[in-house]
């Protein structure tokens, strides 16, 4: 072919420069690239191969022959517990540095804890000093406690939701035979739960409302509520529920809690930093209305968490709300 | 006080050592259902009634509620073969 061509285009300067253009592939025709064939086997071949494997694994495995592999085995044993007895040893090692339980002087007893316990009441209005400090001194970590539930909400969403269109026919009639057990007719459970329910919620309530007078607080009381509410839909089935709770109901309610924390968590915030005046009252110690920040607070925390316990059982149980 | 005290954690010792030990997994669950209550038995005792109620609600509750819902999702009751 090239003994057609123009001497110019001979020379070893311009078939770099067509090398360089990539107009002329050099290794066309010397150099071709075969479409890999697949290999049959023969029935010899593969009864080769099967007892090739299976002498492999005889051999391999047998400790009598094979010296490598018994030192190997026990190698491996006396190392293994040399480790766990280093490590046990480690262990030991740094709780013997604790220090001693109970001990005035103990890192744990520092300025902080002692501000705690002296001004707690006085700075934060909550009578119980355990809401004081997770809904004010450290109201940060409960809003990233709150946040992760939804986000926790969130991913068994995604994960047990149904998928109307995916589902088969025969799946979906084994879920309605299911289902038609939900509202139980056991007479024990209804009459057990009549009486229950409103109680439970009532003592919920009561603790997420009380939060800063007595023990409790917003996720306590919400978790009770969530049990509540699991344990009337068990007796009283989804269609009772869905009258006063949906996808909908769910949506605005977690919004709703969550934003009101961060506003207003927000606002102290500036005000705190930057030494102005926070105009929210701390009211009289003691009395329902007082402690500032901490009632809203309660009051979104413990909404969040009921609705996540019930959205929970409502996703394992049927996949929807 | 005391004896009451050695009393509920040998239960608990029990308890956590029944759940792994126990060869039905609806067993597993009531087991640690009790687990829970008697751990926020204990809680009231070395006095925080906030976590003792948090404990009941969560772990003896809603937790072991989400046990069997999911025992019974994947089919591990073996109640429901039988009516079936």
């Amino acid at each position: 072919m090239s003994r057609l061509r123009p001497s110019h285009q001979n020379k070893r300067e311009f078939r770099f420069k067509e090398w360089m253009d990539g107009s002329v592939d050099p290794y066309l025709g010397n150099l071709e690239m075969k479409p890999q064939q697949l290999t049959e086997e023969t029935k010899e071949q593969f009864d080769e191969r099967i007892q090739d494997y299976v002498r492999l694994n005889a051999e391999l495995y047998d400790t009598e022959k094979n010296k490598g592999v018994r030192m190997f085995r026990i190698l491996y044993r006396i190392s293994s517990v040399i480790w766990i007895a280093l490590l046990i040893g480690v262990m030991l090692l740094t709780v013997s540095h604790l220090p001693p339980n109970g001990d005035p002087d103990n890192p744990v007893n520092n300025e902080v804890s002692k501000r705690y316990i002296e001004q707690g009441l006085q700075e934060t209005g909550a009578v119980n000093i355990v809401t004081g400090m997770i809904l004010d001194y450290r109201a940060f970590d409960t809003f990233g406690e709150s946040n992760v539930l939804f986000i926790a909400t969130v991913t068994v969403l995604i994960l047990l939701r149904k998928n109307q269109k995916m589902h088969n026919e025969k799946d979906m009639k084994e879920d309605q035979d299911d289902e038609k057990y939900e509202p139980q007719s056991d007479t024990i459970l209804k009459t057990v739960a009549k009486v229950l329910v409103p109680v439970i919620f009532v003592f919920g309530l009561y603790v997420i409302l009380n939060g800063h007078l007595g023990p409790g607080g917003g996720f306590s009381g919400g978790a009770i509520m969530g049990a509540g509410l699991i344990l009337y839909c068990i007796t009283f089935g989804f269609e009772k529920t869905e009258r006063f709770f949906t996808e909908k109901t769910y949506k605005w309610i977690s919004f709703t809690a969550l934003s009101v924390y961060c506003l207003s968590k927000a606002y102290s915030f500036y005000t705190g930093a930057n030494g102005l005046h926070s105009h929210i009252p701390l009211g009289t110690p003691g009395a329902i209305l007082s402690s500032g920040l901490i009632f809203v607070l309660n009051i979104c925390v413990g909404m969040v968490v009921t609705i996540t316990m019930y959205t929970f059982y409502a996703m394992f149980r049927k996949g929807d709300f | 006080m005391d004896i009451i005290n050695y009393i509920l954690l040998g239960i608990l010792l029990i308890c956590a050592i029944s759940v792994s030990f126990s060869k039905n997994l609806l067993n597993s669950i009531i087991i640690y259902m009790a687990f829970s209550l008697i751990m926020s038995i204990i809680w009231t005792i070395l006095e925080s009634p906030d976590l003792a109620i948090t404990e009941a609600a969560v772990g003896a509750g809603v937790t072991s509620l989400l046990f069997f819902v999911t025992l019974k999702r994947i089919r591990a009751v073996k109640g429901d073969e039988e009516n079936e």
